[in-house]
């Protein structure tokens, strides 16, 4: 089996994280938003299998599996939304769909 | 038995809620019969109680019912508890007694009035109050009841409060009292401090073991209390609102503003006399200051107009006459005079309320004339009220109460013959201006027709009044002429015996010298306004006469000395420069939260950076903490 | 077992970089499933063979085909220069120095831990099974109950024919 130390399949781990983050900071298509955050949820799956195995516990597993339900119904709804948005408002450009932004009003 | 005393003060605050509650659906005659029929119970009661007591002579002079514990906190207590002696008996009688008579007499003189039941709820709660004032067996529920005098003297001034002037008469009023009360509420907070306590009867019995005479506090404290005694009683400087209280329908004016509230002053300092005893100099104070007051609304009474504040500055003259009997110590004689003159200015004010109200209300004197033969009943019995004013000799009871006080002003341990100079000088110019305004009035052609003749209900009280203005003096005679002491008898225990100095002159020497001004005095006034001298008409136009009128200009005075600095510094601070610092704190967070609002742009990508930088900035301060 | 490790990871970084920097969705979706069959490979030589197969099944089958559907529903196709004009080279700057920065303390953080060296065994679906339905039962209901939501959420908004998103921002529209 694997004799690498846990340090370095974390690390792993972690770097697989900041590519999922990097993609959701840079990318402004809103479907590959969506994508960089898999990326980022697999890695904490992975962090929990990596756990698991080093100290032989099914709970690792157990914890997966939960991420896979909610990354699942995350996904379901993520992308009903991003095809509302597209009906709506003819772009995928995340910059676009600002409305939480308060108005000028507020400034003066 | 006891407990029948706080009968006395619950009955008109009961038919004082309940008028006040359900007023709207009570009809007149029902409103009418609460107000007088309650005050007239109180009445009752307390004559009963009155005489059960002169015969029974109680134990310690004072029958004491506590109902309940009002506070409880810390060294300090309070109880709901009333105290009835020989003093507060006498102010009981008086307000029951002329108020159920005053009561009786406004079912009339109200009659077309739309504010009826409110005017007999205000009424109702004036001589609850009151009665809780005289009654109150330690000085926080006196104060208590202070304040509820002075509350329903502020509501009952402005009662007609659609007219301006009527409300800015009645805050005049409250406030200048409330100068006087500030004064009184911190010499309470002075005597608790001392002893712990505020029952009247402990204050009294440990203010001489714990202060000698001309102590400091014990003078600090008697100052404060003669504070409020001078806001209360409209004394000198604080008389100014006074006569503008005028401004109330006149049963007010008889009960509020001459009978009762107004004396409570005197009420105050004779319930407190051991303390004004520790303090001769305050005491030498009182003596002078009624004597100016005196002076100065008796000059001022001269040159009114207005049928009442010729009696608003006469009232303030009378009391000025009480608070110099209590000044030289004859405590007994300001009470004395407190309760004749209660009868007959009550009198004076409900006959000029009648004559107000018949002549299509007609304020001015001038404009009256000859209502002699067409108002007999009134004219009668305000030539009664009026010679018991002017101390005619011998028949009316106003001159036994006032001839007293003049005669011991002088030969008291505490008179000088400068106080009564000044005495027997306002005594001269009260019956001047008393038959001045009788003879203005009644005497001379008749300018204006009355409405029609003053019905039952208003003369029935004027007669009364009368009668007791005229016999109410017999009660207490002087040596060479009776001598009878029922009323000094009745108050020696509880209020100190007056020494006399070493060198009496004569009682009698002094009567026929009061007689001789007193009869003087309307024979001036037979000559100047019956006769229409012409000095007096020159007189009425001279800048003096004017001077007189406007009260010695102290409106004025005070205007420039106090209102005028202050609007003065109001109008500097106008922006209020304590208000910037807190305007600065809401500009600053203002402009914290436009730049927060900048932030604020509706970018996923930008609050996802921000969220990140944020994580990053706390986990390095983890990491390096 | 180790050099698969090394080489797994690889592939799974890489391809995790083509797919967020792809200005193609499609491609950038087939990368993102080598990703995860590497990770379904790191998965299985770290001792977890249910979550290996779970990993193809649910997310590389069922989730990713999800995302080509969408993809393929939207009919984007080709769109180059648009993703050229938002992806310039200036946008990678803050990114770049705030992932750098969490890797920084990533690194610093895993220097500081000294786990000891542990030979993993296989863990299997038996063991696995046994924790979720004893230890985790009421985790498993709620998640059954995200999951029920997610259904109803996906068909609620995923209606083609409804004109509005939401009546509030239909009225917002409006106005």
């Amino acid at each position: 089996m694997v004799t690498i130390s846990m340090e370095i399949q974390i690390l792993f781990a972690g770097a697989l994280f900041l590519t999922g983050l990097l993609g959701l900071l840079v990318r402004r298509n809103i479907i590959f938003m969506l994508l960089s955050i898999e990326i980022m949820l697999n890695s904490a799956a992975l962090v929990f299998i990596i756990a698991g195995s080093h100290w032989m516990q099914a709970d690792g597993q157990v914890m997966f599996i939960f991420i896979l339900t909610v990354s699942a119904a995350e996904v379901s709804v993520g992308l009903a939304l991003i095809l509302q948005m597209y009906h709506h408002y003819r772009t995928l450009d995340a910059d676009a769909i600002n409305r939480l932004h308060d108005k000028k009003e507020n400034e003066k | 038995m006891t407990n029948y005393i706080g009968l006395i003060p619950a009955i008109p605050l009961l038919s004082f809620l309940i008028i006040a509650l359900l007023g709207k659906f009570i009809p007149r005659k029902g409103v009418a019969i609460l107000g007088v029929g309650s005050v007239t119970l109180s009445s009752l009661i307390t004559i009963v109680t009155g005489v059960n007591f002169i015969s029974s002579h109680p134990d310690g002079g004072a029958w004491i019912s506590t109902f309940y514990t009002w506070i409880n906190a810390g060294g300090f207590s309070a109880d709901i508890s009333f105290r009835l002696d020989s003093l507060s008996l006498i102010f009981c009688f008086v307000i029951t007694f002329v108020g159920t008579l005053i009561h009786l007499y406004s079912i009339e003189f109200m009659k077309d009035d739309e504010g009826f039941a409110r005017f007999f709820a205000y009424m109702n709660l004036f001589v609850s109050s009151m009665l809780i004032l005289v009654l109150a067996d330690n000085l926080l529920l006196l104060y208590f009841g202070w304040e509820g005098v002075g509350l329903c003297s502020y509501l009952l001034i402005g009662f007609w409060y659609k007219d301006p002037a009527n409300g800015a008469a009645a805050r005049k009023a409250f406030i200048v009292t409330r100068i006087g009360d500030t004064s009184m509420i911190i010499g309470l907070f002075l005597l608790f401090v001392s002893f712990g306590t505020l029952n009247i009867e402990s204050v009294m019995q440990q203010a001489p073991v714990k202060w000698s005479p001309g102590a400091p506090l014990a003078v600090i404290s008697a100052i404060l209390l003669l504070g409020g005694a001078l806001g209360k009683s409209a004394q000198l400087p604080l008389q100014t609102w006074l006569p503008d209280a005028m401004a109330g329908p006149s049963p007010v004016s008889a009960l509020i503003h001459a009978a009762t509230m107004v004396t409570a002053g005197v009420y105050l300092i004779a319930r407190m006399n051991v303390l004004f005893t520790l303090a001769p100099a305050v005491q030498t104070a009182i003596a002078v200051i009624g004597a100016a007051t005196l002076l100065i609304a008796g000059f001022s009474a001269l040159t009114q107009h207005d049928l009442k504040r010729v009696l608003a500055y006469s009232t303030i003259s009378q009391i000025g006459y009480m608070f110099l009997a209590l000044g030289v110590g004859a405590w007994s004689a300001a009470i004395f005079h407190f309760m004749i003159h209660a009868f007959f200015k009550a009198l004076l004010f409900l006959g000029a309320g009648s004559i107000i109200l018949l002549l299509h209300e007609e304020h001015d004197m001038f404009k009256m004339g000859g209502l002699r033969k067409k108002l007999p009943v009134i004219f009668i019995t305000f030539l009664i009220g009026g010679a018991s004013l002017s101390a005619l000799p011998l028949i009316t009871a106003g001159f036994y109460s006032k001839d007293q006080i003049l005669w011991l002003s002088w030969s008291s341990g505490m008179g000088s013959k400068w106080l009564w100079l000044a005495g027997i000088t306002g005594a001269f110019i009260t019956s001047l201006y008393t038959f001045r305004m009788i003879f203005l009035t009644f005497f001379g052609e008749l300018k204006i027709q009355p409405k029609h003749k003053p019905g039952l209900l208003m003369t029935i009280p004027l007669i009364i009044l009368a009668s007791l203005s005229l016999v109410g003096g017999f009660i207490e005679l002087p040596d060479n002429l009776g001598p009878i002491r029922l009323f000094s008898k009745l108050l020696t225990p509880l209020l100190p015996a007056i020494t006399l100095s070493n060198e009496t002159t004569p009682e009698w020497m002094f009567q026929i010298i009061s007689a001789i001004i007193s009869v003087g005095g309307i024979y001036l006034a037979y000559i100047f306004f019956y006769k229409k001298s012409a000095f007096s008409v020159s007189f009425g136009k001279s800048r003096l006469s004017y001077f007189f009128y406007k009260g010695w200009e102290f409106d004025r005075l005070y205007d420039i000395l106090f209102v005028r600095p202050i609007v003065w510094l109001s109008e500097i601070n106008k922006k209020d420069f304590i208000d910037k610092i807190y305007t600065c704190i809401a500009t600053a967070t203002g402009f914290f939260n436009m730049l927060l609002t900048k932030t604020q742009n509706g970018k996923l990508r930008w609050y996802v950076t921000v969220l990140t930088a944020g994580i990053i900035v706390l986990l390095t301060i983890m990491l390096i903490l | 077992m180790n050099t698969i490790f090394y080489i797994a990871g690889g592939v799974a970084i890489i391809s995790s970089l083509l797919a967020i920097t792809n200005r193609n969705a499609i491609h950038a979706l087939l990368y993102l499933i080598l990703s995860l069959l590497s990770i379904s490979v790191i998965f299985y030589i770290l001792g977890a063979p249910f979550s290996a197969a779970l990993e193809v099944i649910v997310y590389a089958g069922a989730i990713m085909v999800l995302f080509i559907f969408v993809v393929m529903m939207l009919n984007i196709g080709l769109e180059e220069e648009q993703e050229n004009k938002w992806l310039t080279p200036r946008m990678w700057i803050v990114p770049s120095i705030l992932a750098l920065a969490l890797l920084i303390i990533f690194i610093y953080v895993l220097k500081e831990f000294q786990f000891e060296k542990t030979t993993a065994d296989i863990i299997g679906p038996k063991q696995v099974g046994i924790k979720m339905f004893t230890k985790y039962l009421l985790a498993v209901e709620i998640s059954a109950i995200l999951l029920l939501a997610g259904i109803i959420g996906g068909y609620h908004l995923g209606k083609q024919k409804k004109k509005v998103l939401h009546r509030f921002i239909d009225n917002i529209r409006k106005i």
